[in-house]
């Protein structure tokens, strides 16, 4: 079970989008994705989610249950908030006690009430529509988790809490994750190799890893090492960034 | 089986309670409605009973007919005729209007046939049906058909023209099945399309139906309004003219709105 992308390239009409690309992602790792915005990030997720075909290489994707989060919680607005955690579980043809009971005790993790689920998306706040798009895509225990920059538009508080929900799941489960963000803090906090991007045609240009283990990268920690990877060349050039003193 | 008689019995009393709420939510409608009663009561006094009667009138002469037993079958046989054209525009309209916006040639190409049915008068068509049909059932159900079907057609090439993209990557992303497709995502998107559409053609078919029956044939409302009008017989008129909003407005407002505030309950909460 492997996500592997070879010399992918990728082009919308005659603009080249990707150029390039290979990209591995092992079982239970999570590799996070960092550029400046429209370096062809959301693309490259896609492509690799099979939403999109690539124009050049292969994209050979293994794992059995991937999911995806959405940059914005695409929730269907004409179903309850139960229902619309319970789809995917819906798809894999789960009867509906079965999935209404998974997606009720997935969503009280996630701190939605019983009254939430009983409300169209419309009538949940953004946050609550966040975390019931998570619950959503953990519902079906993923084995490979895809992230178009899913936590970008939340407060710190609740950024945090789903981290920390999001790590649990990993801890359980080993699944492995590929997000994309424009967060630097996020990518240090969460992943286990991060890639840089840069733009025009989208191209990773650098790969670092962070080895300390999930549990010890605490608030000062995160701090201190997303001081020190924004000093580093590679990423100052890829976010267009003047030369650090 | 008690059990499913109790939910069949809770169904049908949200039902009713459904249509009561909506009704009792209607008193500003009500308010205006009699406005256009006192309206109308003031111009008849002004204008005399030969030109306008008066809703007094009308009404009396309408419970006349309803008492004699003369409005029921003539009731029966336009709603038959309205609503059988009607029907076969919803289905057809609604199946090809669908089809058509899965792909963008189709639409484009149903584009000017469209315009050129919702623009021909059906004035035009009823002579044409005239020709084809002859005087018989055939003719009306034919000129309601061709007036509803465009409207019907449009609406539901436009859902499914509009079908957003964003959900269809989640549908493919968890994998739904087609049916799955059809029912949760398709379908409630379109739908809100369709009514719109299917409630105007309800109206335009309760208009020409009428149209239809006064040149072509010797039964139904519109034949007895040509009866009353040779008759100079301004009170039955408008006592037919009654009859036949009466019903429209019955169905649209008792049958139609319901289902809609039904199917569409998730927009109330946005």
């Amino acid at each position: 079970m492997s996500l592997n992308i070879h010399h992918l390239a990728h082009r919308f009409g005659y603009q080249r989008v990707l150029e390039d690309i290979d990209l591995h992602v092992a079982p239970g790792e999570a590799v996070a994705l960092v550029g400046p915005s429209g370096c062809g990030k959301t693309t490259l997720l896609n492509l690799a989610a099979g939403l999109l075909s690539p124009w050049e290489g292969r994209v050979e994707c293994s794992f059995r249950r991937p999911a995806m989060m959405f940059q914005q919680p695409r929730l269907l607005p004409w179903k309850r908030t139960r229902d619309n955690i319970a789809l995917g579980l819906k798809a894999a043809g789960q009867p509906r006690a079965a999935r209404h009971a998974t997606a009720t005790a997935l969503a009280r993790r996630m701190g939605l009430t019983e009254d939430d689920l009983d409300k169209y998306p419309s009538a949940l706040s953004g946050g609550m529509q966040s975390r019931a798009a998570l619950a959503r895509a953990l519902a079906v225990q993923p084995d490979l988790l895809l992230l178009d920059e899913a936590f970008s538009a939340l407060d710190i508080g609740l950024k945090s809490e789903l981290y920390r929900l999001l790590a649990e799941e990993r801890d359980n489960r080993h699944c492995a994750v590929l997000m994309i963000t424009h967060d630097l803090m996020e990518a240090i906090r969460l992943a286990d190799r991060i890639l840089v991007m840069a733009g025009s045609p989208g191209r990773i240009v650098a790969e670092h890893r962070v080895d300390s283990p999930l549990g010890e990268r605490d608030e000062s920690w995160v701090f201190t090492r997303t001081a020190e990877f924004i000093r580093w060349p590679d990423i100052r050039a890829a976010f267009a960034l003047p030369e650090y003193p | 089986m008690s059990r499913a008689r109790l939910t069949l019995a809770r169904r049908l009393v949200d039902g009713l309670a459904a249509t009561g709420h909506y009704l009792w939510g209607g008193w500003g409608s009500l308010a205006s409605l009699c406005l256009f009663f006192a309206l109308w009561e003031f111009t008849a006094q002004r204008l005399g009973s030969l030109i306008l009667p008066t809703p007094g009138e009308a009404f009396a002469t309408l419970a006349g007919l309803f008492a004699s037993g003369e409005a029921w079958p003539e009731i029966a046989i336009t709603a038959r005729r309205a609503l059988l054209g009607y029907v076969l525009a919803l289905s057809l309209g609604s199946l090809l209007g669908l089809l058509a916006g899965l792909s963008v040639t189709a639409s484009v190409m149903a584009r000017p046939i469209v315009t050129l049915l919702v623009g021909t008068p059906p004035i035009a068509w009823l002579i044409l049906a005239l020709l084809w049909f002859g005087a018989g059932d055939g003719t009306p159900v034919f000129t309601v058909f061709i007036a509803c079907f465009p409207i019907i057609f449009v609406g539901a090439m436009q859902g499914t023209r509009t079908l957003d993209g964003q959900l269809q990557a989640v549908a493919q992303m968890f994998g739904l099945p087609g049916w799955m497709k059809l029912t949760d995502v398709y379908l409630p998107h379109v739908v809100s399309y369709l009514f719109p559409g299917w409630i105007t053609a309800l109206g335009t078919a309760w208009k020409v139906v009428v149209m239809a029956e006064l040149l072509a044939t010797s039964d139904g409302v519109g034949a007895a309004l040509a009866v009353t009008r040779s008759h100079l017989d301004t009170a039955a008129s408008m006592a037919w003219i009654v009859a036949l909003v009466g019903s429209l407005l019955a169905i649209e407002y008792l049958l139609l709105e319901p289902i809609k505030r039904k199917v569409e309950s998730w927009r109330n909460f946005a």
